[in-house]
């Protein structure tokens, strides 16, 4: 069940230095590493975070664990900086709940 | 709207009529709910807004200082440095009850932090010991990015949830009840009249025959 750690999947630039500070990384060479992984380590880890740029691409499988309390699975920006994929959550998430995006809106 | 279709009797009726009190109630909390699902939801869209606008920065940076501090040594070296992390982070999980939402609640586990730095000093530049520094401040703060955002996700679900129920019983269950009320009761009401008048012809008659 679940094991109460921080699983960090991403390029190997961006999660080396997390493994420094104690969680558990995963370093993933394609897409369809990245999905496969994602999907075993949700069975056990409370907090799965995931670079931007590989989040993006198994954004279906992420939307799976949407609903659930665990895993918590967030995007991070990596070494290269943020590409908006995790502020656009956000929006995404306003807009489903208020029908539209007020937040940035004004 | 479509009137349910059922027969015309005081049975029915009396069924029917509980029925849209039943969804007249049901249809009022469920509103009640959506407002305050609403105003929870408003309040922590809000606080996971300033802390991804503050993480993000923070994580760029420090893994950005990292690849730097990398960059001064050799791959290898900076790997061998960081292969064997001196703790391990453990997360405190539990959920909460958020509106009947069950939301997350995580925290990082104060554990004795005996050592941040599982390297020789010698082998690394010094940038290494700020960066990871950093990350392990911005850690603490991404896992309650973490529960914030989950809690985001899973209420803006149910909302949208609520809002489809509560649209359903107004602009369908609610019209079709009292429809469907209104037909029954003026059906009995025909019945009524059309038996009255019946009785009154074969009084009338009888008074003839006579």
């Amino acid at each position: 069940m679940r094991n109460n750690k921080i699983a960090v999947i991403g390029d190997k630039d961006s999660i080396l230095a997390f493994k420094a500070v104690g969680a558990d990384v995963f370093h993933v060479r394609n897409y369809f590493d990245a999905a496969e992984t994602l999907k075993k380590l949700a069975r056990s880890y409370a907090v799965i975070f995931i670079t931007e740029e590989i989040a993006e691409n198994v954004s279906e499988i992420i939307a799976r664990y949407k609903t659930r309390p665990y895993p918590a699975v967030i995007p991070i920006p990596g070494a290269q900086g943020s590409n908006g994929f995790g502020m656009n959550g956000i929006s995404r998430n306003v807009e489903k709940a208020i029908g539209t995006d007020i937040l940035n809106g004004n | 709207m479509a009137r349910l279709n059922v027969n015309p009797t005081r049975m029915e009726l009396r069924r029917l009529k509980t029925r849209l009190k039943t969804a007249v109630r049901g249809h009022k909390l469920l509103k009640d709910k959506a407002d305050e699902t609403i105003r929870q939801f408003m309040v922590l869209i809000k606080e996971n807004k300033r802390l991804r606008e503050e993480t993000e920065g923070e994580v760029s940076a420090a893994l950005r200082s990292f690849l730097l501090a990398g960059a001064v040594t050799t791959a290898p070296v900076m790997e061998e440095a960081v292969a064997m992390p001196g703790y391990s982070v453990e997360l405190e999980t539990s959920e909460k009850n958020v509106m009947s939402v069950m939301v997350p609640q995580i925290s990082v586990k104060e554990g004795d932090k005996k050592e941040l730095y599982p390297y020789s000093f010698a082998g690394v530049s010094a940038e290494l010991d700020g960066s990871i520094a950093n990350l392990s401040e911005v850690l603490v703060k991404l896992v309650h990015l973490a529960e914030v955002e989950k809690a985001c996700n899973m209420l803006a679900d149910e909302i949208e949830k609520n809002r489809r129920r509560v649209n359903a019983l107004e602009y369908v269950m609610i019209p079709q009840l009292e429809e469907t009320i209104k037909y029954i009761t003026m059906k009995l009401d025909e019945n009524e009249r059309s038996n009255t008048i019946r009785l009154m012809k074969v009084k009338s008659m009888i008074e003839n025959r006579t």
